[in-house]
């Protein structure tokens, strides 16, 4: 049912798709005006996004700071590298819990899909591992219909 | 209790992954599992240790074979964090659905 496609690609990317019902330009500026980024860019129920620097220009500075309101926190910093309005965004981020994660490059697409749009994210890992480590998405594709077996036999 | 640590770090291994698919399809011997992947019994062997110490495969004795199978707990504790992270994601997604519905449509945030 969910619009969401997660998929690995090679050994180090990950790409993650989604259909939305509103333009590109709508799209990409829900994508970096703080003010937008903060009513969605959340995680999981109950978490806030109180700090949301976003400086959308090559070289501008990312951070974002959760918190759940019970003393959990934790941030994400990054910078931008390349920036095409409404259509495409290049970054790196981290993650810091506390210790930062490995650079993730990511490099964001919005295309024109009907009356809507088609995002692409296509996040870069250094390796396998940390790909492995960030999504377990190894085994995302092969493995779902070998979960179906295993119902079955264990 | 399964370190998903260590279960996300054995199925980084695309040979990992691939041993672990075969035995989806039913338990199976070192020989048998030698054989479609082109790689000795002991670099086999090597595999299902990092496998087993990461709770994802078992093994029985049955004479002596020693047929290894998927651990259900193993795979259950990394298909539950994956379905975490897809809901967390698609949660963020819903969110901005609504977000994006408010900035197309200001005349309506008007109306009582």
């Amino acid at each position: 049912m969910s619009r969401l496609i997660l998929k690995t690609e090679g050994d180090t990317h990950v790409v993650v798709t989604r259909h939305f019902s509103a333009p590109p330009e709508a799209v990409y500026r829900a994508h970096t005006d703080p003010r937008l980024i903060q009513q969605w860019l959340l995680g999981p129920d109950g978490w806030t996004m109180p700090v949301c620097i976003n400086e959308a220009r090559p070289g501008g500075r990312i951070r974002y700071e959760w918190t759940n309101g019970k003393g959990g926190t934790f941030y994400l910093t990054g910078e931008y590298v390349e920036l095409v309005p409404s259509s495409r965004i290049v970054h790196v981020e981290r993650m810091h819990l506390p210790d930062p994660t490995p650079d993730n490059r990511v490099e964001t697409r919005f295309d024109p899909d009907g009356s809507g749009t088609l995002m692409t994210m296509r996040m870069t890992l250094p390796d396998a591992q940390t790909r492995a480590m960030m999504l377990a998405t190894g085994m995302e594709r092969g493995m779902e219909a070998s979960y179906a077996r295993l119902e079955g036999m264990l | 209790m399964v370190s998903l640590d260590a279960a996300f770090s054995a199925l980084a291994d695309p040979t990992r992954r691939a041993i672990v698919a075969r035995l989806a399809k039913g338990e199976a011997t070192v020989t048998e599992l030698a054989e479609p992947f082109d790689l000795t019994q002991p670099a086999i062997s090597q595999h299902l240790k990092v496998l087993e110490d990461a709770g994802l495969v078992v093994g029985r004795i049955e004479g002596t074979r020693r047929p290894r199978r998927l651990a259900r707990e193993g795979l259950d504790a990394v298909d539950q964090w994956l379905a975490m992270m897809r809901k967390a994601l698609e949660r963020n997604y819903r969110r901005l659905d609504q977000v994006l519905a408010e900035m197309g449509s200001p005349e309506k945030e008007k109306k009582p």
